[in-house]
């Protein structure tokens, strides 16, 4: 059936004291990265619910708005563009982020706590996964935008490509919050919901101005707000807006001092 | 650093005790083992087995005792990957394939063997590309398996490795623990069932309700409850005649049956034979199931204990 029976062809000698060593980097490597990348995009659910549904978004609500301006002349295809590719790369790195709660419910966790990995280094691990999804996330949005006939100056390709990226840390702590909170394997299933929820409210599928007024005013506290004015701004041209970056760095430090806490409670609990 | 030398017991457990609510599951445990024994952990379910384990691995914290391992902290020992182990359930990704398993556990570690030499002494190297969620419960755990020996430990813990297999997983497991033929290595299993303690063990420990109530070869604990018993079928036997026989330990009728046992089945079975209306007569010998029984459910403890 198997190899069992003539298995390794020289009985090894034990590893000597003098190779005994804790890894490098407390085993954050190259190649475990690769193999975690890999692993998320095998996911066929994953990939449908980062890259292909917020195409298909573009493609079902932005196309209708094809050749309608901003008050400055841009497209509003770009508006709608940038929006999704915030909304994409919240789901990426969310996604990411909370893969931990199911592998606590595995008891994955369980089983590196008898390797010499640390802790941060995991973690680590986990935000730069999350960190090179997001980014795949908005590459591909706005490659469906240009496909699809977005046309924008350089510059603000570039600079909100990359306030959508790097401001979805926010939810890469989010992610690692909800995931040391719930250890469950099914934790996208109701994170989903809430995320489209939060995108609605953070303004990422239709302009705030179109809600009441009191929503208004609450949505403007809610963690997705400040991530999508401020990659919408080198668009709209309305300059640095404080609020928004206020709401963004709270909510960073929220989810992150959060998850913190909760990974502090989950490694000493033994 | 720590002084981890080599002379050190590979475990050392001293008044090991951990309650959780009104149940203590493990009640002042002492154990010694010194490098290179093969050592079974052997009790009923409940018996504290695993989290003993735990508290070795330094997964548990003892509420109170001392664990050691090569005369350093269970952190110490994982953290230079001297000891790893192999547990009963969970604790692998299932949308992983097995090499990959394999070479992201590799990166954990300092210094490991090489991914092929581990895949093939688990006998799984048919298995690199498959997927972990596609593969048998007994695949899992060879996985597990290899996942142990990539450290190239010095001591290897299995706890209760083979529960839920089916009887061709369980040998094959067995087959890939006994190829593993590297000297020296210390390895300890919690296990239920007699047969494994009695294949595989040097040593057999016994524990019941957290504590250690025999200790010994294989040979001395079946010694434990030694000698043979002879059955027959004898309406109305004499059990003062019987038991006043040489060498009887005790008498027991069930029915029409009587069973004797003994150190001398000879003397018995000839006295019943010759001097009684008894027929059927067997005489069967005492395993160590009834070593086991004897020793898990209703024995004193203190005076089971043998040396060791």
């Amino acid at each position: 059936m198997t190899s069992a029976a003539s298995p390794a062809t020289t009985v090894p000698t034990p590893t000597s004291r003098a190779d005994r060593r804790p890894p490098a980097l407390g085993g954050f490597s190259a190649a475990v990265l690769g193999i975690e990348i890999r692993r998320v995009l095998r996911n066929r659910r994953t990939l449908i619910f980062i890259l292909v549904m917020p195409a298909v978004f573009f493609l079902l609500f932005g196309l209708p708005s094809r050749g309608d301006r901003l008050d400055n002349g841009l497209p509003v295809t770009g508006w709608i563009m940038i929006s999704l590719a915030v909304y994409a790369a919240m789901v990426a790195t969310t996604s990411a982020g909370a893969a931990v709660a199911t592998e606590r419910a595995l008891g994955w966790s369980r089983q590196l706590r008898l390797t010499p990995l640390r802790p941060a280094a995991y973690v680590g691990t986990k935000v730069v996964t999350a960190m090179v999804l997001g980014l795949l996330g908005v590459v591909v949005e706005f490659a469906v935008g240009a496909a699809s006939g977005v046309r924008l100056p350089a510059y603000i390709w570039v600079t909100s490509g990359l306030v959508a990226w790097l401001g979805s840390l926010v939810f890469a702590a989010l992610g690692l919050f909800v995931g040391y909170l719930a250890p469950a394997e099914n934790v996208m299933q109701f994170m989903g919901p809430a995320l489209a929820i939060l995108a609605m409210l953070g303004g990422l599928f239709l302009p705030l101005e179109l809600l009441p007024h009191v929503m208004q005013q609450i949505a403007k506290f809610t963690p997705v707000y400040g991530v999508g004015q401020l990659a919408r701004a080198p668009l709209t041209g309305n300059g640095m807006d404080w609020a928004a970056l206020g709401n963004l760095a709270g909510w960073t430090a929220f989810f992150t001092l959060g998850a913190a806490r909760l990974f502090r409670r989950d490694t000493t609990r033994v | 650093m720590v002084d981890m030398t080599d002379s050190a017991p590979a475990v050392e457990l001293a008044g090991l005790t951990k309650t959780f609510g009104p149940v203590t599951a493990v009640d002042g445990l002492d154990l010694r083992i010194t490098p290179g024994e093969v050592v079974a952990f052997l009790g009923p379910n409940g018996a504290g087995k695993t989290t003993t384990v735990d508290m070795l691995l330094g997964l548990a914290r003892p509420d109170a005792g001392t664990v050691r391992l090569f005369g350093g902290t269970p952190a110490d020992a994982v953290r230079l990957g001297r000891v790893a182990a192999v547990m009963q359930t969970g604790g692998l990704l299932k949308d992983l394939t097995v090499a990959e398993t394999v070479r992201m556990t590799a990166q954990f570690y300092g210094h490991t063997r090489p991914v092929g030499e581990v895949l093939d002494r688990a006998g799984i190297a048919d298995l690199a590309d498959r997927q972990v969620g596609k593969c048998s419960g007994g695949q899992q755990q060879r996985l597990r398996f290899a996942l142990a020996l990539l450290p190239d430990p010095d001591l290897m813990v299995l706890d209760e490795p083979t529960t839920g297999m089916d009887v061709e997983g369980r040998r094959d497991f067995w087959r890939a623990i006994r190829a593993d033929a590297r000297s020296g290595r210390t390895i300890l299993f919690a296990t239920h069932y007699l047969d494994e303690a009695d294949a595989y063990a040097d040593r057999i420990v016994l524990v019941r309700s957290g504590r250690v109530v025999a200790d010994g070869t294989t040979a001395e604990i079946k010694n434990l409850a030694a000698g043979r018993v002879v059955r027959a079928t004898l309406p109305g036997a004499d059990q003062a005649a019987l038991a006043a026989l040489p060498a009887v330990r005790s008498v027991e009728v069930r029915g029409d049956a009587v069973l004797v046992s003994t150190d001398d089945s000879d003397a018995v079975a000839r006295y019943l034979l010759t001097r009684t209306a008894a027929r059927d007569l067997e005489i069967t010998s005492r395993n160590l199931e009834d070593a086991f029984l004897a020793l898990t459910t209703d024995a004193p403890t203190a005076a089971l204990t043998t040396g060791a």
